[in-house]
């Protein structure tokens, strides 16, 4: 690890400050992915401000049915969280099939929306890597890909967004609050968070320079059956091949997000309105565009017949 | 008690008369040219040295007081600094759960947390668990069941069982609990995936999963 200085900060609004005061700092929350990527210098921030005691942890009722869930509130605590469980779960399965119990004891719901892709030239700071470092190449395209995206790539990067977490997010609309340096709060619905990677692939989220994540509100609940289903190499403890976020609503109508296929959770209103017809017109929609490479068009398949799954169980 | 900049200290200059005991000068020189920066992580690369940060915690019930880089991770403050070596460096990046150890009541990778993040945090490693005289009940099942080959993994997967059965006994549910609204059940799929986080490279698992289930009670 290159070696920072540490603060702990006191409010939202001066963990902000700081962060846009100081050249290179970084929010430190649970910390399992960014002291991953320190210690493989694939991170190298000079100044650290841990946000961890500014009360950022709990989970409350909004005046409209909804729930606000503090940024700092742990991936377990979320997942386990009675009415998360009973109205949101598709968010509590999704975070239950991430990481393992020690690490979702840590992990928080802002550092789970920010972590960082797992492509492996990302984390080989021997390969030219855009993201890594902007300019030098992508090592992906024409390499290794099979974990890879099939959709919202370009040619500077086919990176995945890696999150379970996020891609419950997006089904369920949520909307992500945050408090900006100069103190100016603002919320971002969850379509919009995550960037799509184009020339600039460094460039993940639209938060801005020491923007800090508050919290994520979600609406009040959709009804209807929630599944997720993560199809991966091991039945635990791995990330996703391809992941769906789906709720059912009785009569066949429902949403539909996918995870492990493109840089960010993958949804689409038109594809959605071919719910009751079955999973082949949504994934023609919802996929249409595709440029899978080689390794990794198996994932096209994969993610329709993962959707026929789940629109195959009951329905409440 | 010895902070670990004078430990630091202590075992540079037994491993500089070590070597100086070999008569290698050059290698002497270079062992001692090591301790230039004061107190770096055994895991950090020297470099430009960070002002060290005190923090107080407490560990196996004793308060303790470090004044630390700010890089060390728990883990390291720790083995390095503590003397604490039952914890264990596995992969040092969260994938394999050897360095586990409880944190405020919880199961954590101490190798993916900063030292400095724990003011006031109360820490419980496998020295803290029981003694060789009076083992924990998940330590004696674990001796029983033979849940270990070459131990590595061991003191991870225990620290880990024992609070994967407070997570049971709490309500928290699983990636393969079936009803989200119920109590999770107690059975081995339970087991295995709430243990899916600790890697045991010689393969006990179903040895550590009879332990897990004698101690929860189950008939083994
Ligand atoms: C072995 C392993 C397996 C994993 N498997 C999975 C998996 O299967 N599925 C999955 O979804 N995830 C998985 N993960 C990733 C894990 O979910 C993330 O590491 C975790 O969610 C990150 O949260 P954190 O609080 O620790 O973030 P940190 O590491 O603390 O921070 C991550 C980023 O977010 C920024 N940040 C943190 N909080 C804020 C804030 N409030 N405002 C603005 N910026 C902020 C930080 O500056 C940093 O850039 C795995 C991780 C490991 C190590
Ligand atoms: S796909 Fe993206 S993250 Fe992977 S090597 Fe290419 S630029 Fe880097
Ligand atoms: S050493 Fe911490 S998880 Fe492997
Ligand atoms: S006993 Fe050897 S790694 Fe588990």
């Amino acid at each position: 690890m290159k070696p920072f200085t540490y603060e702990r900060a006191a409010s939202p609004a001066e963990a902000a400050s700081a962060a846009a005061r100081q050249p290179d700092a970084r929010f430190i929350a649970g910390g399992t992915n960014l002291l991953d990527l320190m210690k493989l210098q694939i991170e190298t921030p000079a100044h650290l401000i841990d946000v961890n005691g500014l009360g950022l942890d709990k989970v409350e009722p909004t005046q409209d049915g909804g729930l606000r869930v503090g940024a700092l509130v742990r991936n377990t605590d979320l997942a386990a969280d009675a009415r998360v469980r009973r109205d949101y779960a598709v968010l509590s399965r999704a975070l239950l099939s991430g990481a393992s119990g020690q690490l979702r004891n840590r992990a928080t719901t802002a550092g789970n929306l920010l972590q960082r892709t797992r492509c492996p030239y990302f984390y080989d700071t021997n390969m030219a890597c855009n993201k890594r470092r902007p300019g030098s190449g992508c090592s992906a395209l024409g390499g290794y890909s099979r974990q890879l995206a099939v959709v919202g790539g370009s040619d500077a990067c086919i990176a995945t967004h890696p999150s379970d977490m996020a891609v419950a997010m997006r089904v369920l609309d949520a909307t992500v609050e945050t408090v900006k340096p100069q103190g100016a709060t603002r919320t971002i619905p969850i379509a919009d968070f995550h960037r799509l990677p184009g020339d600039t692939p460094e460039i993940e989220t639209v938060l801005e320079r020491g923007e800090l994540i508050t919290a994520v509100t979600l609406p009040k609940p959709a009804g209807g059956t929630h599944h997720y289903r993560k199809v991966r190499d091991r039945a635990s403890y791995a990330f996703a091949l391809v992941s769906v976020a789906a709720i059912v609503q009785p009569d066949g109508s429902g949403r539909v997000a996918l995870g492990g296929v493109a840089p960010k959770p993958w949804r689409s209103e038109d594809a959605e309105a071919e719910m009751s017809r079955g999973a082949k017109p949504v994934m023609a929609k919802l996929l249409a565009g595709a440029k899978p490479t080689e390794e990794n068009k198996f994932k096209v398949p994969l993610a329709e017949r993962a959707l026929a799954a789940v629109l195959a169980e009951p329905r409440g | 008690m010895a902070t670990p900049r004078e430990n630091d200290v202590k075992r540079r200059t037994l491993m500089a008369a070590t070597v100086a005991t070999a008569a290698v000068g050059a290698v002497a020189a270079r062992a001692g040219a090591q301790t230039t920066p004061p107190a770096a992580s055994p895991s950090s690369p020297a470099g430009a040295a960070a002002p060290t940060l005190k923090v107080s915690f407490t560990v196996n019930g004793k308060p303790r007081d470090l004044d630390l880089d700010p890089r060390t991770t728990l883990l390291d403050a720790l083995r390095e600094g503590l003397h604490l070596g039952g914890t264990k460096k596995g992969c040092d990046h969260g994938q394999c759960g050897a360095c586990t150890v409880i944190l405020d009541g919880r199961r954590i990778n101490s190798c993916l947390t900063l030292a400095v993040m724990h003011q006031g945090g109360e820490i419980t490693t496998i020295e803290g668990l029981g003694t060789p005289e009076k083992l924990h009940p998940m330590q004696a099942a674990f001796v029983k069941h033979d849940g270990y080959q070459c131990g590595y993994c061991t003191p991870g997967q225990i620290c880990s069982a024992v609070a994967v059965l407070e997570e049971i006994e709490a309500g928290i549910p699983s990636h393969v609990t079936a009803d989200l609204n119920a109590k999770p059940a107690l059975d081995d799929a339970e087991l295995r995936e709430r243990m899916s986080g600790n890697i045991c490279r010689c393969g006990a698992y179903s040895n550590i999963v009879e332990a897990i289930g004698e101690v929860a009670g189950r008939k083994a």
